[in-house]
């Protein structure tokens, strides 16, 4: 890794407490790391280790407790609800486990759909950027497909590319592989290491230890704190995995 | 978040579930058909009531001689003789809002031609009679101030008289009519003018000089009533405080002395019958309007059901970047779109099926211009209301627990 990179996110000390009935619930105690811009990281824990209320966190959703984050230099404790809604719309791309896309809409409109929310890009831009979001996924050829007209691996390449038409300064990836079989599971992450090599910054969060040593840097939580940050030098292609596999006789 | 977008987006929701879209309208369709139909059936039969007075003559004034005690009996109008000729010359010299003025005296009888009679009333009347009544000489001709000064025994027969006495077809003109044994040779014949709104046969009429009446037929000296038009219906009112100041003065009343008179105007009757079709009117919309606010509430169940059905749709959108007025706004927007579509098939549908009640019942209608725009107007407010609520609703959601709905 190079260390000269420029820094994208910081957590200081981020602790967040929900109360519950009567009793205070300590999902995060006092987590602090940075990712820098580049980096593939794996957030990995069991239920109840705290990787959604991270997660929750990381995305501008929830702000913590206390301690302090910064987004891309920005920091977002203190912001109010529109102002994160912005700066989810300008610089986070999510991906979630279920796709989430909208139904019986065309791929196209889907990925088209965060810029929709920025009124400073046109209806022709907003198009080009879509469309060409498509062709990063391979999905050139699905363009006009509506939803439901596609399959779990085809809707979650949707997906990712809704999430990269807003050129994100960092993907989060809820579980992205966790509703697909897995041959379309590693074709998937294969895309994510493809968008990984083109530079972008990515998070993928999992309860599966399998795939961490597809990402350049593993971050382990357990009962709301660290228990290990390690740096991968030995990425494994998922494209090898992937050849590797039986095909399907369809 | 600009507001084409997200009536791009709105309209695309919309368009994903159209049975059920269209299943909302319905009840902002009916609600505005029947608001704009029924205010036109409402409006058309107060129109149709007032253009029937004012065929009798809507500035008509009728002067009436006043009642009094004599002895402790209370008399009634028509032996009263307080109104006399020199009554009727003041009002015609003085009176300047009036555009015609008649005496009236009349008289009930048998019409006897040849072989056929005929019951009916004789009314002695001035020329200017015609005017006021709104009757018109179909044939023949009306008589003149000569035949007044003469007393002439002529008259203008109306049709139902004519029917009666020339059963046969034939020409009344020249002929001569026995009334009480007083010959009067018929000169004109009335265009027919057929019921009136309160059932009374306006064609049953004959009209006579009325010197001819009060000297050859009743012998008697005064006049039974006065009829005058004002030249404007609006002045009405202060034609008729002219009309009475020339009476006082020429019956020399004092200050504390009751009118020995009364003067009458159209405009009474015109307001109560059009208050009785107002309030009809507005039962009607009542009911419309029930209809309007059941569609409203319509739209607010759907809305509701759709908030809660498309949970994860909104906690997508909040998080790529939606912001919570957003939401809102989409979904205003929505139930807006809904009711104001609705109001414009439930326009279209109203004033056809107002057409169609003129068409097929006969009733007269009249689609009102503001009640098209009201219910516009009521449509998007119901829209905007019922909307609010569930917008509110989807705009408050967390968007953690929102994208992980199940």
């Amino acid at each position: 890794m190079t260390t000269m990179s420029k820094e994208i996110i910081r957590l200081e000390k981020i602790r967040r407490n929900f109360v519950v009935g009567n009793e205070e619930v300590h999902a995060l105690r006092g987590v602090s790391f940075s990712i820098n811009e580049g980096e593939f990281v794996t957030i990995m824990g069991t239920s109840g280790s705290g990787k959604s209320t991270l997660l929750n966190l990381l995305g501008c959703l929830d702000t913590p407790t206390s301690g302090e984050y910064y987004l891309d230099g920005v920091a977002v404790r203190t912001m109010g609800k529109n102002d994160r809604a912005m700066l989810r719309n300008r610089k986070i791309g999510f991906v979630f486990q279920n796709y989430n896309l909208l139904p019986k809409t065309t791929a196209l409109e889907n990925v088209e759909l965060p810029l929709m929310y920025n009124s400073k890009i046109s209806a022709k831009e907003r198009e080009r950027r879509a469309s060409e979001a498509l062709d990063v996924v391979g999905l050139s050829d699905r363009k006009m497909h509506k939803s439901n007209q596609m399959s779990g691996g085809q809707q979650q390449r949707v997906a990712i590319a809704r999430a990269l038409v807003n050129d994100p300064v960092i993907l989060l990836a809820d579980e992205a592989t966790g509703n697909l079989d897995t041959r379309t599971s590693y074709s998937i992450l294969m895309l994510f290491q493809e968008i990984f090599r083109r530079g972008r910054t990515i998070i993928f969060v999992t309860h599966n230890p399998e795939l961490s040593q597809f990402s350049s840097r593993n971050i382990v939580l357990r009962d709301g704190k660290i228990v290990s940050d390690t740096i991968n030098t030995n990425i494994r292609s998922a494209k090898e995995v992937y050849d590797s596999l039986p095909k399907e006789n369809d | 978040m600009n507001i084409l977008n997200l009536l791009k987006i709105a309209i695309k929701a919309l368009g994903n579930n159209k049975l059920r879209c269209f299943l909302t309208m319905l009840g902002i369709i009916i609600g505005v058909g029947s608001v704009i139909t029924m205010l036109a059936i409402g409006q058309g039969s107060k129109q149709s009531i007032k253009a029937q007075i004012s065929e009798m003559g809507s500035n008509m004034i009728m002067i009436m001689p006043g009642t009094e005690n004599r002895g402790g009996v209370r008399q009634s109008a028509d032996d009263m003789q307080t109104l006399k000729p020199v009554d009727y010359q003041s009002i015609l010299d003085q009176c300047t809002l009036l555009s015609a003025v008649s005496p009236s005296v009349n008289s009930g009888g048998q019409l006897i031609y040849g072989a056929n009679n005929y019951p009916s009333t004789i009314y002695g009347v001035s020329p200017a009679y015609l005017e006021i009544r709104k009757l018109k000489v179909e044939s023949g001709s009306m008589f003149t101030s000569r035949d007044i000064q003469s007393a002439a025994k002529v008259c203008i027969l109306g049709k139902t008289v004519i029917d009666n006495l020339f059963p046969d077809g034939s020409s009344p003109l020249g002929k001569v009519v026995r009334f009480n044994k007083i010959p009067f040779t018929v000169i004109g014949v009335l265009e027919s003018k057929g019921y009136n709104s309160m059932g009374m046969d306006q064609d049953d009429v004959v009209l006579a000089p009325y010197s001819t009446i009060m000297k050859r037929v009743l012998a008697i000296d005064y006049i039974q009533g006065l009829f005058a038009s004002a030249i404007v219906e609006e002045q009405t009112e202060s034609a008729i405080d002219e009309i009475t100041g020339i009476l006082r003065k020429n019956h020399k009343l004092k200050e504390t002395d009751d009118d020995d008179f009364n003067v009458r105007s159209q405009q009474e009757l015109s307001s109560m019958m059009s208050s009785t079709s107002d309030m009809m009117t507005i039962l009607l919309a009542c009911i419309a309007g029930i209809s309007l606010l059941v569609g409203g509430i319509g739209i607010m169940n759907i809305m509701y059901v759709s908030v809660t059905e498309r949970t994860r749709e909104i906690g997508l959108r909040m998080s790529i970047g939606a912001r919570g007025r957003d939401i809102l706004a989409q979904f205003l927007i929505e139930s807006v779109i809904i009711s104001i579509t609705g109001g414009i098939i439930g326009v279209i549908l109203g004033c056809g099926a107002a057409v169609a009640v003129k068409g097929i019942l006969n009733w007269p209608i009249a689609i009102q211009g503001y009640s098209v725009v009201l219910s516009f107007l009521v449509c998007t407010a119901t829209g905007i209301f019922f909307g609010w609520y569930p917008a509110k609703k989807a705009s408050g959601l967390d968007p953690i627990e929102a994208i992980r709905y199940e």
